[in-house]
């Protein structure tokens, strides 16, 4: 390998988090806030549980058509940007080495070393076996809830995919039962990311430089 | 800024380009710098961030969100296949009577009298005569299983019957490929709807419901009822039909929700 190239390597050297990862995580998150809130608005407007009902506060749009705009606005922010990142992830290999393969034993071992309060945080370039799980588990959800919407937007157009839900009720409950799994992700990995702040100011900066088969 | 002046060359006019359109417009070009879009765009996602705080307000927001829509207006009509047909169901499946809503309460309905109720017909239509209530019983009637689904989340299965809606536009020699189809109606509301949608297999104009005439709540004596369309875009108690190439806002989609609703 020419000495050129190792030194440009060592400068400007694969990111543990590489820019178009950084760029699409905090697009989907901005998305991913307005469709959450934008969704709740939805929601009051014909509530699944009585016993549930989002403060207005914390909706986003004034009635019901203004949450329901901000939805259909925030849906092509949420699956362009989505399709790109799975094209992105699998194209690159990035899945692959960083998410696979996830081991059970190690995800006991992992379990019990955070019930004890001993996980070990000290590199950020490899994920333990619950954060795999955690990740590719929020990828399929992700998934699921853009189709179970899809069947909720267009029940007659796209039969065929509601078909798969059973009826629109159970649609609209499983859109709703993803959005809760979305959301206490989201509670968890913020308060993971504040507990070890490097990891938040990799997503912004990059992170450390890794060897290629790590990135 | 200082202009150089161009060196000779054959590629070049003769004279120096005209200056005066940026002249006019520095105060604005000047105004438009990296920092300001950037700030603009990272103040949006702030603001949607903060509980309580409502950007849509905001009217450059508000026209944007209404952009998207009449965007989406576009995608709906695109995958739109009007030959596809919606799930029907079985008469156990019915909801008797249906569930109502309007703008308004259930008690505030004004029933509509059937003896002097008249169908105006205008716009791109052949004959215009008005249509009164008889003449819709006197035509093939037909009938549809189909769920309605209410914008708001809520459903039930419907069992409605009456004139398909495209042998009656037919009838009275309709522009057929007109844009829209324009309904007034007896409680002031107001609806359209696009061609496609009017001439689909499961779009007609019903008198009755699991096979008894529409009660007065459900739009005694003529509604619309399209298996491909959001509840608010069925229009009750209708008093005039118009077929027109020119679209006029109906009352929800001015109050913001997306015209073209279909499911």
């Amino acid at each position: 390998m020419p000495a050129a190239h190792v030194k440009s390597n060592t400068r400007y050297g694969l990111r543990l988090h590489p820019l178009p990862v950084r760029v699409m995580h905090w697009i989907n998150a901005a998305a991913m806030i307005i469709m959450i809130m934008s969704g709740w608005k939805i929601y009051n407007d014909d509530v699944i549980f009585s016993w549930l009902r989002f403060p207005d506060a914390v909706t986003l749009g004034t009635w019901a058509q203004h949450g329901l705009q901000w939805h259909f606005f925030g849906m092509w922010i949420v699956v362009l940007n989505g399709l790109v990142y799975l094209i992105y992830g699998l194209a690159t290999g990035r899945f692959r080495r960083k998410l696979f393969p996830i081991s059970l034993r190690e995800l006991v071992a992992t379990i019990r070393e955070a019930m004890a309060f001993r996980l070990k945080h000290d590199d950020l370039t490899r994920y333990n076996a619950v954060q795999k799980l955690l990740y590719v588990g929020i990828m399929l959800v992700g998934i699921v809830v853009v189709l179970s919407g899809l069947s909720i937007w267009k029940p007659v157009q796209f039969s065929e995919l509601a078909t798969l839900f059973y009826d629109f009720q159970t649609a609209r409950l499983v859109h709703f039962l993803c959005m809760t799994a979305i959301v206490l992700f989201l509670v968890v990995h913020v308060a993971l990311a504040l507990i070890v702040p490097r990891s938040l100011v990799a997503m912004l900066t990059g992170g450390p430089v890794v060897k290629e088969e790590n990135a | 800024m200082a202009v150089r002046s161009p060196s000779p060359s054959i590629f070049r006019p003769k004279q120096a380009i005209d200056q005066s359109a940026l002249e006019e417009n520095k105060a604005l070009i000047e105004g438009i710098n990296r920092r300001n879009v950037l700030r603009g765009a990272v103040s949006l996602g702030a603001l949607s961030m903060l509980t309580g705080c409502d950007v849509s307000d905001d009217s450059a927001v508000r026209s944007m969100l209404l952009a998207v829509s009449a965007w989406n207006d576009r995608v709906q009509e695109f995958i739109f296949r009007p030959n596809h047909l919606a799930p029907t169901f079985s008469e156990a499946q019915v909801l008797k009577p249906p569930r109502f809503n309007a703008y308004y309460p259930l008690e505030s309905v004004r029933p509509v009298d059937a003896a002097t109720w008249k169908l105006e017909l205008s716009g791109r239509i052949a004959d215009k005569r008005p249509w009164c209530a008889q003449q819709f019983d006197e035509l093939p009637q037909q009938e549809l299983i189909v769920r309605h689904i209410c914008v708001e989340g809520w459903d039930y299965i419907g069992q409605w019957s009456g004139v398909n809606f495209g042998t009656f536009l037919q009838r009275v020699g309709a522009d057929l490929s007109a844009k829209y189809v324009a309904f007034k109606c007896a409680d002031d509301y107001t609806e359209s709807i696009d061609m496609p949608t009017a001439l689909h297999a499961q779009t007609i104009l019903a008198t009755r419901y699991a096979r008894e005439p529409i009660t007065d709540p459900f739009g005694f004596p003529l509604r619309l009822r399209t298996a491909t369309k959001l509840g608010f875009k069925n229009p009750k108690w209708i008093t005039a039909i118009e077929v027109t190439n020119t679209f006029t806002p109906t009352y929800w989609s001015s109050r913001g929700f997306n015209w073209f609703s279909g499911i």
